[in-house]
């Protein structure tokens, strides 16, 4: 007996050394890459897409009109070599370059007409198209089903040049057409193929590189589009995407060297990770914030939500909560180029105390016993039980902590309103304060909290129809100032950063910029 | 036997149709839906995504063209994963899942009774002690935490294998190693103290002593008798072990980023992702109903005492 368990034990040995030694080895030639993203694309479709991972693989297969610039995220020429802006700044004009789509079919000024309209066609169904709207003139009415086809007012003046005239003179509006929502799209393929222009026999693109394979769950690769104009300049010659939601499993993975760039750092290891010379920190144009819902007592009294704000020590939070190199604030925008944020009301518990006194909770007697909502999150829970404590500590207020998981919780904050104070965070989608103020307005389906200031409104589109100039980021920063001070609709807490894993010593063209935008064809390996 | 498979199959029928049902309506109930997002929608924008999709329907007229596609064998469009039918995801998916699966059954099966068989022959000896104590250990630790302490140690710490990834990847088949560890370990130390136990029992029956009496070799008594009537129980245990491992493949797979039905079944619930939440239902449901039946069946063949009319 003991013969036979030996050899059963020997097959065991054995088939364990045949499954080790099967590895395949890699073949390709040139420098791959190997990025952590994040959650599987939802889809390739530039139309259609909406979200980070498929941000990134957008930006090796596709180019718009302009691109991000890889230090300020602001526009640089992509498949527009050049653009004017009419002296109203209402109206814009872009020179094409000469370029082809990975097929080889020429892309003129009219596919650009094309795409921006396909965008639009409500049939599309696209979440981004708003962005447009937000913009080019007749393009908000011909999405919502309001107005023609023909009336969307962008144009080709000859093959090479396109033209789009905007609501009014929209300074950001050029930064903004790098957005995904403004791509470029293959129209004689979607033609043709209709959705199906999507799946990888069909597949055509006019990016930098072109789509290799997609096994869902698994990988997307992509390799080098010969076809693509300054394909002399683009140095990767294959990248693959990797949709890893957990954030343990790619922090491991870019720590064996088994990826080149990761997002998505373990809280519990924030300690570990500071310490690595391949973190990388950045601000991003987004802010960590909570919203009062501004039709429930005692949330109605100014002074309720400024004696709350002021209790609460948000250097403390970043130092000893999220410990990541959050920026603490007291303004809702974050820093932006010709902009100073107004500023809001800083830490004060005396005055703290004093307001809450006067509106009625002296030491805090009296005051409702108010959950918190946030979304299920280890990170969330922290901030939360901080906040928690300080509120108890400072003011003598009891407050209660609800979880709830992410889509209930945008059910019960976005559309039922069914909170007293919940968690918030924004992210800018272009680099203008606008990007953070005009949620806040009377009607916007993001005004969660129900701020309501006609004041405050006509200060948002005002600056929405001023020129580019300090007279404009002035009427901003003052429609801020009702926000955080006058009003206090929102605590803000601090300004994310954003968070990577990869080594600069060894690739060079990856800089940290605000909109976390890093072109692909910029990467190189550094000497 | 014939006939009582009949009646088996016929009766799965309006139990897979109770389960579509229920569940059809029973996700629409939970808050939020595909389309709920930070940034919200705008009214116009979402009224052309609810007409795509036939979402502005009433709830019936939904539910009769879902029931009419499944008829069709169409699972319908992800709401997610827009390029991809749930057909599409689901097809990519489950031979992994299987695929994984089996490998670790057949491990946890191999190891396991290997271990409880040499643990019966010693009771109460110290390879006894030392295997029970490797079973409570692998039935009481949770997966997630095997996972990624298996991670650290032959991932981060010795580097002998991949951290992640599937056969596809460029490590190939080296992935393969740590989530088989990992899922087979609770089904290896159930199945080893199964087999001791069954072993222990066997050595003790009269047909034992019997085979002894007679004066058959310790080896023949023990490969002849001891082993076959030993193993029935474990051969009654593998059908639930088959649809659970494959069910419970969920956190394995989202640990080492493994293409399976686990990881997409977390998502779709998350993500309100109706139609793959109700493809994964019909799968799952298949299984346990299949490997319900199967096992009844079995039940027939190996004890003499069940008969089906």
């Amino acid at each position: 007996m003991k013969r036979v368990l030996s050899g059963l034990l020997l097959i065991v040995l054995a088939a364990t050394l045949v499954v080790s030694c099967g590895g395949k080895a890699g073949t390709a030639k040139g420098v791959e890459f190997v990025m952590g993203n994040g959650a599987e694309p939802q889809t390739l479709d530039p139309s259609k897409i909406q979200g980070v991972p498929e941000h990134h693989i957008y930006m090796a297969l596709f180019e718009g009109l302009v691109g991000y610039d890889p230090k300020t995220s602001l526009a640089t020429p992509g498949l527009a070599s050049s653009w004017t802006i009419s002296p109203a700044g209402d109206q814009i004009t872009f020179k094409l370059r000469k370029a082809t789509w990975s097929d080889g079919t020429k892309i003129t000024a009219q596919t650009v007409v094309d795409s921006w309209l396909r965008s639009l066609d409500p049939a599309t169904a696209s979440e981004y198209a708003y962005m447009m709207g937000m913009v080019v003139k007749g393009a908000a009415d011909y999405n919502g089903g309001n107005g023609a086809k023909e009336a969307v007012a962008i144009r080709a003046l000859d093959e090479t040049t396109f033209q789009a005239d905007l609501l009014g003179p929209m300074p950001y509006a050029v930064d903004m057409m790098a957005h995904y929502a403004f791509a470029v799209l293959p129209m004689h393929v979607i033609n043709a193929k209709g959705d199906a222009w999507i799946k990888a026999e069909n597949f055509v693109c006019n990016g930098p590189y072109k789509l290799l394979e997609w096994k869902p769950q698994e990988s997307l690769s992509v390799v080098k589009n010969d076809k693509y104009w300054d394909a002399k300049n683009v140095f990767l010659s294959k990248i693959t995407f990797l949709p890893i939601d957990d954030n343990l499993t790619a922090y491991n993975k870019f720590k064996a060297g088994e990826m080149d760039w990761s997002y998505g750092i373990p809280l519990d290891l924030i300690d570990e990770v500071k310490l690595r010379p391949d973190y990388q920190v950045s601000p991003q144009v987004a802010t960590y914030y909570y919203i009062f819902n501004m039709t429930r007592k005692p949330f109605t009294d100014i002074r309720v939500r400024r004696a709350l704000t002021m209790a609460l020590d948000k250097q403390e939070l970043v130092d000893k909560v999220t410990k990541g190199g959050q920026l603490a604030t007291t303004s809702m925008v974050p820093v932006m180029a010709g902009y100073t944020p107004a500023k809001g009301p800083d830490f004060n518990v005396e005055e703290a105390r004093k307001l809450l006194a006067e509106a009625g909770f002296p030491d805090g007697k009296g005051f409702p016993k108010t959950p918190i909502i946030y979304n299920t999150s280890s990170g969330h829970k922290k901030i939360a039980e901080w906040v928690q404590e300080s509120w108890k500590k400072n003011l003598g207020i009891d407050v209660t902590l609800v979880n709830q998981e992410w889509t209930t919780f945008l059910d019960t904050r976005s559309n039922a309103h069914d909170f007293d104070i919940a968690r918030a965070g924004w992210v800018g989608d272009y680099l203008d304060p606008n990007t953070f103020l005009d949620m806040f307005i009377i009607g916007s389906g993001n005004n969660d909290g129900l701020y309501a200031n006609p004041e405050y409104d006509a200060l948002v589109k005002k600056a929405a129809t001023m020129k580019a100039g300090p007279e404009r980021m002035a009427v901003l920063q003052q429609a801020e100032s009702f926000l955080i001070t006058k009003d206090q609709a929102v605590i803000p807490f601090y300004h994310y950063v954003s968070q990577d894993m990869i080594d600069t010593t060894k690739w060079d063209g990856w800089y940290p910029n605000p909109l976390g935008s890093h072109e692909w064809k910029y990467i190189t390996l550094k000497k | 036997m014939s006939r009582f498979i009949v009646r088996r199959l016929l009766s799965v029928i309006p139990t897979f149709f109770i389960i579509v049902t229920l569940s059809f309506f029973l996700i629409r109930l939970a808050p939020g839906g595909p389309f709920s997002r930070e940034k919200k929608i705008p009214p116009e924008i979402m009224a052309n995504i609810m007409a795509k999709y036939h979402m502005d329907e009433p709830l019936l007229n939904q539910y009769f063209r879902y029931i009419g596609d499944v008829l069709k064998f169409d699972l319908g469009p992800s709401y997610r994963y827009k390029d991809h039918s749930v057909n599409d995801l689901l097809g990519a998916a489950f031979p992994v899942s299987i695929m994984l699966g089996t490998m670790a059954l057949g491990v946890a099966l191999l190891l396991g009774t290997l271990v409880g068989v040499t643990s019966a022959l010693n009771q109460n000896k110290w390879q006894d002690y030392a295997a029970m104590s490797v079973a409570v250990l692998g039935i009481s630790v949770p997966l997630f935490v095997i996972g990624p302490v298996l991670m650290l140690v032959f991932a981060l710490q010795l580097k002998w294998l991949p951290t992640s990834g599937w056969i596809n990847s460029r490590a190939g088949w080296k992935t393969v190693i740590m989530p088989i560890a990992t899922l087979m370990m609770p089904y290896f130390a159930y199945i080893a103290r199964l087999s001791r136990g069954s072993i222990i029992e066997v050595l003790r029956s009269d047909y034992v002593r019997t085979a002894r009496a007679k004066g058959l070799k310790e080896r023949v008594v023990i490969a002849k008798h001891v082993l076959k009537g030993g193993m029935l129980p474990i051969v009654t245990y593998l059908g639930p072990a088959f649809s659970g491992i494959i069910i419970g493949s969920l956190a394995v797979e989202q640990i080492f980023v493994i293409p399976g039905i686990g990881k997409i079944f977390v998502q779709s619930a998350l993500n309100r992702d109706y139609t793959v939440i109700m493809g994964e239902v019909i799968v799952y449901s298949l299984i346990l109903i299949a490997a319900n039946f199967v096992v009844d069946i079995l039940y027939g063949l190996l004890d003499p005492r069940i008969s089906y009319k």
